[in-house]
């Protein structure tokens, strides 16, 4: 063969492949949470496939949920065996990095999907159709909207149980991203969680054209996104010959440069090195939803079925912030100097905008969005800070925040009339008069969401910024306390909505939700006041899970 | 261990406020006794706070100690010196009074068709006894993260208590008064959460400072000034200087002190006159008690920095307060203005930096509840019989409501500080604790009571005497048996404090000569030494003030 003949001279990409192969090492125990969830994933295609209509939704929920369980029980047990702070390891043939921030991570990602199942669940709020509740996602997804098949399948009672193979290859995606620790799993990881939620986007049962609209610019800017990681990825490979975030730190400290001859032309290039970092971390900031990439927020937030929106608002934030701090503090630690004044911007800018844009929202969904946006901001202020302390706050304020999101984002699936979700800020007046507790609950997100004191939302900030005031970013600081001023300002006028205004006549029903969506809600207040009123537990969890492997 | 008594006396409320919430709908009249009972009953532990209390003593005594956030130093320290000791009285001994002022007010939200879960009339009483422990919280924590923890929290109940319940009939209608409540309810928590973000980065700046110094972060305020006296704890003369600022800007909303006052005039004119005194007689002074203990004793030489500028601000709050309070045409804002008057009196006196001053401005936080509480509880009786806060509305009424128009001026006539009335001696203590200093500021002050007889007669003159024209003011009840029972028990402590205030001075002085020599400041020489004492025992700089607590 020509090539084999030419590998001895002329050393390319090529020869690479013709080398002997050693079968790959896999840790199946540090692996076992991963392989849990893509596992019972594939079974629920599975179960899609062969069992009758009637009993999926049954046994979809009980495999997801066991999978779930089962997966956080594996983190768990990786956590107890130290595998978080003495035994933390690179597996997987140097792919990924097994260590506290990723097992942390893991553990919110997996719970915060758990509880997603529990508000996927809900079958008490659409209309009885003739045979079966039904659920807010669509009867018949490839039905034109509007059309013959769409009635049909709504008038069969039909649901898409598919929704939660789908949610686990989501999670499952999201478990790898944290963890990633070479480049082209960085990739990989991104595409298998953000796939399945580009269609868990596409799928609501109630304005199907909006939510359509919704999933083809997430897919679109997302995969833009995608093309920039890559891109940089690729750039970063010319720069250091290796996709290993411990071998492009290597070359960015000049430890030791190994290249071959096809890239020494390139190899050492600052401009490579540069350009490709800063595409790859344009790709991660569009997924954290950090300005200028957050465009596509408060579409998608507002488009996508609610359940989803929580459940997507929740754990890719989680995900993309574990992804951006690994990248950040192993692969780019040597570059600090370069990344850390454009972080600086953007975390300013994230948060000013996401405040400032916030107030003229007038839907729920949307200004939710503009309020994620302002949050990542404040969780970058964390990222700029000192690899321990900041870690560690960007863990816990992640943890709290999630929970927050999700709760919230339950209580808006119950808020109704007759076309569906009641998300116009102009319909919650008066919810406080017709049902206190359910206002109660949301006020509590809110106030957590604005950082009152006694809340998770005041921990995770004050942790977030003392991180950022002890790594010497006290300007960042007071940005961010101001614009937590701004925006305690809208979060206050939905509660000024809710209980100071009068009930409108044809205002919407808070509808009565099964125990599913009731639990969810429970638990999102739950974890909010407990984490707000005794957070050393876990602030000692996160500041244990703060340090990488390297 | 002690018997946590400063626990228990915060506790207690706040339980009141759960077991408050919890009566069923049907019962409220169970709720109101309920509410009264625990108030009542948390006036009598901070009874045995003030018996406990031994003046001679510690500086900080019946203190806790235990360990609540290890990341952030956060400890659960309370203690209480003479001044907080005193302040926890005064919002124990307050609340009874108004929860038995407002006995009716949530009685018009109560819904015509029985609701199990809209129950205004718990929520009301509750919320007050939740703003009593928040408030009892801030003046006994001595970890300033602890103090901001309340400081913060209490916005939340407050908010709603103004926002929520307002008075019965209203001139402009109920829409434009709902309006105009959430107006006000709104500007009340974004002035003072505004101030409090400001402060969390100054809070944030301390942490990072002491650990940066101590080795080890603390908010224990008296490891800190102990660090200081030993030389440990050095502050640069500018980051001393923004982090006073950041807790002063705080306070000074709270106080509320010129220009930062706007937000006081609309939350006591819209809410009902027993939440107005819960705002101006209780929790502000939560903002002058924490100039004191705060920025004085964890920034003495900022504050020395800070003091001329400060005591321009005091004088400009008095004049401008009284002289807005004559031109008010609405006796709540009326009173509202008068209490920024008098707000600037405290201030004054405490930055006078004199042991009289501070003594003065303790006494006069003390005797401004209590007058303020007779006055605006009083103008309520009124205001509810004829609907109206409008003092053109009213005339005649001493001939018709004798008993009403009798307690109406006695609490105006300690509002102008009458000799024989408590407040006189607080405001003749500020006025010569300033005029030993700084004697301009003393004369300018001066004028603020020839203003107060103005605003306070002038609206004496018009309500209360005079031909009866108005026929609504013909058939006014006077005072019912409850209503004399809330004011007469403040009328005669105003009597018995303006007669002995030894029974105060002797429990005040040492903390302040604490103070005193926090800020390292000695009292002027007099020029003029007086040989003997006058009736009014008051031993100025060292040795304690006699006092019958012996």
């Amino acid at each position: 063969m020509s090539a084999v003949a030419t590998a001895g001279t002329v050393p390319s990409l090529w020869t690479l492949a013709a080398e002997p192969l050693e079968a790959p090492k896999i840790e199946y125990g540090q692996l076992s949470p991963v392989i849990i969830v893509l596992g019972v994933a594939v079974l629920g295609i599975l179960l899609e496939a062969f069992l009758p209509r009637r009993v999926r939704y049954g046994a979809q929920l009980v495999v997801t949920a066991l999978g779930l369980v089962s997966a956080f029980a594996a983190v768990l047990g990786l956590a107890v065996t130290g595998h978080a702070t003495t035994k933390r390891a690179v597996v997987g043939m140097g792919a990924l990095a097994v260590d506290g921030p990723t097992l942390f991570l893991q553990g919110t990602i997996l719970l915060v999907g758990l509880v997603s199942v529990f508000v996927f669940a809900e079958r008490r709020l659409e209309p009885k159709s003739q045979t079966a509740h039904v659920d807010s996602f669509a009867a018949q997804p490839a039905a034109v909207p509007g059309g013959e098949g769409e009635r049909e399948a709504n008038a069969a009672g039909w649901t898409t149980t598919e929704v939660y193979p789908l949610l686990l290859f989501a999670v499952g995606g999201m478990l790898l991203f944290p963890a990633a620790n070479d480049l082209l799993t960085l990739f990989i990881a991104l595409e298998v969680f953000s796939l399945p939620l580009y269609l868990l986007c596409a799928l609501a049962r109630r304005r199907r054209l909006l939510s359509q609209e919704s999933a083809v610019k997430y897919f679109l800017l997302g995969a833009f996104s995608s093309a920039f990681l890559l891109f940089g990825a690729a750039l970063i490979y010319g720069y250091a010959g290796t996709f290993a975030y411990s071998g492009i730190a290597r070359v960015i400290g000049n430890a030791d440069r190994q290249t071959t001859a096809v890239l020494a032309e390139t190899a050492g290039s600052d401009a490579l090195l540069l350009i490709g970092g800063a595409l790859v971390v344009m790709g991660l900031l569009f997924k954290v939803g950090a300005v200028p990439f957050h465009m596509w927020t408060p579409d998608v937030y507002q488009g996508a079925p609610t359940p989803v929106t929580g459940f997507m608002a929740a754990a890719t934030k989680v995900a993309a912030f574990g992804a951006l701090l690994r990248l950040l503090y192993v692969a780019l630690e040597g570059l600090r100097w370069d990344w850390r004044p454009v972080m600086w911007g953007v975390a300013i800018v994230t948060m000013i905008a996401g405040a400032v844009i916030a107030i003229t929202q007038t839907d729920v969904k949307r200004l939710l969005a503009y309020s994620s946006i302002a949050h990542a901001g404040f969780l970058l202020a964390g990222v700029i800070a000192t690899e321990g302390r900041g870690v560690s706050s960007v863990l816990f304020y992640l943890g709290a925040y999630s929970f927050v999101t999700l709760g919230a984002f339950a209580v808006i699936t119950l808020v109704r009339d007759a076309g569906g979700e009641a998300t116009h800020l102009s319909k919650w007046a008066g919810l406080g008069r017709r049902s206190p507790l359910l206002a109660t609950a949301f006020s509590v997100f809110l106030l957590a969401f604005a950082g009152i004191p006694a809340t998770s939302g005041f921990i995770g900030k004050f942790a977030v910024f003392a991180a950022a005031a002890e790594g010497g970013a006290t300007p960042l600081v007071v940005v961010g306390v101001i614009a937590s001023a701004i925006a305690a300002f809208f979060y206050i006028r939905v509660m000024v909505l809710m209980f100071f205004s009068e009930p409108k006549a044809d205002g919407p029903t808070v509808a009565v939700p099964s125990v599913w969506t009731t639990s969810a809600i429970a638990i999102g207040v739950v974890v909010t006041l407990v984490l707000g009123v005794f957070p050393q537990y876990f602030l000692d969890l996160a500041s244990q899970a703060g340090v990488f492997v390297r | 261990m002690s018997f946590p008594l400063l626990t228990a006396t915060a506790a207690l409320p706040a339980v009141g406020a759960i077991a408050t919430a919890a009566v069923p709908a049907a019962r409220k009249r169970v709720a109101k006794w309920v509410a009264l009972l625990f108030s009542v009953a948390t006036l009598a532990l901070a009874v045995a706070v003030l018996v406990r209390f031994d003046p001679d003593g510690e500086r900080y005594q019946l203190t806790e100690s235990h360990s609540w956030i290890r990341d952030f130093g956060v400890r659960y320290e309370l203690g209480v010196d003479g001044i907080a000791a005193v302040l926890i009285a005064l919002t124990a001994l307050l609340l009874p009074f108004i929860i038995g002022a407002a006995w009716h007010d949530a009685d018009d939200l109560e819904p015509t068709r029985p609701n199990r879960r809209w129950r205004p009339t718990q929520g009301f009483f509750a919320m007050m006894l939740a703003v009593e422990a928040m408030v009892v919280m801030s003046f006994a924590a001595t970890d300033v993260f602890l103090f901001y923890v309340f400081f913060e929290a209490m916005l939340i109940p407050m908010y709603f208590l103004i926002g929520g319940f307002g008075d019965r009939a209203h001139a402009a209608g109920e829409e434009e008064a709902g309006k105009q409540r959430s107006y006000a309810a709104v500007k009340f928590l974004l002035y003072n959460l505004a101030g409090g973000l400001i402060m969390l980065a100054a809070v944030i700046g301390l942490f990072v400072v002491t650990s940066d110094q101590l080795g080890e972060g603390t908010y224990s305020l008296q490891q800190i000034v102990q660090a200081r006296a030993d030389g440990d704890f050095q502050l640069g003369t500018n980051t001393e200087r923004l982090l006073f600022l950041g807790f002063f800007f705080a306070f000074a909303v709270k106080a509320p002190l010129w220009p930062l006052h706007t937000w006081l005039p609309n939350a006591m004119g819209e809410s009902t006159a027993p939440v107005a005194v819960l705002i101006t007689a209780v929790v502000d002074k939560v903002g002058t008690f924490a100039m004191l203990r705060f920025c004085l004793g964890l920034f003495p030489e900022a504050s020395a920095w800070a003091t001329p500028v400060v005591i321009v601000l005091a004088l400009v709050s008095i004049l401008y307060g009284a002289l807005l309070a004559v031109g008010q045409r609405d006796m709540k804002r009326l009173i509202a203005y008068a209490s920024i008057s008098h707000f600037g009196f405290i201030v004054l006196g405490i930055f006078a930096m004199t042991s009289q001053g501070q003594s003065g401005a303790t006494l006069y936080m003390v005797f401004h509840g209590v007058s303020t509480a007779a006055l605006m509880l009083v103008a309520g009786f009124l205001i509810s019989r004829r609907g109206s806060r409008l003092i053109a509305d009213y005339g005649g009424v001493q001939k018709v409501a004798p008993v009403l128009a009798g307690t109406f001026l006695v609490g105006g006539l300690a509002t102008l500080s009458l000799p024989g009335l408590a407040p006189f001696i607080s405001e003749f203590l500020v006025l010569v604790g300033t005029f030993s200093r700084y004697p301009v500021a003393g004369i300018v002050a001066t004028a603020g009571i020839i203003l107060a007889a103005l605003y306070v007669l002038l609206m004496y003159q018009r309500t209360m005497t005079g031909p009866v024209e108005k026929s609504v003011v013909r058939e006014m009840p006077d005072l019912r048996p409850r209503e004399l029972a809330v004011v007469a028990p403040l009328i005669a402590l105003l009597i018995f404090f303006g007669v002995f205030p030894q029974s105060l001075t002797g429990i005040v002085n040492p903390a302040v000569e604490h103070t005193m020599s926090d800020v390292q400041k000695k009292d002027p020489k007099p020029d003029h030494p007086v040989a003997d004492k006058g009736w009014f025992d008051y031993k100025p700089v060292d040795g304690h003030a006699g006092g019958d607590h012996k």
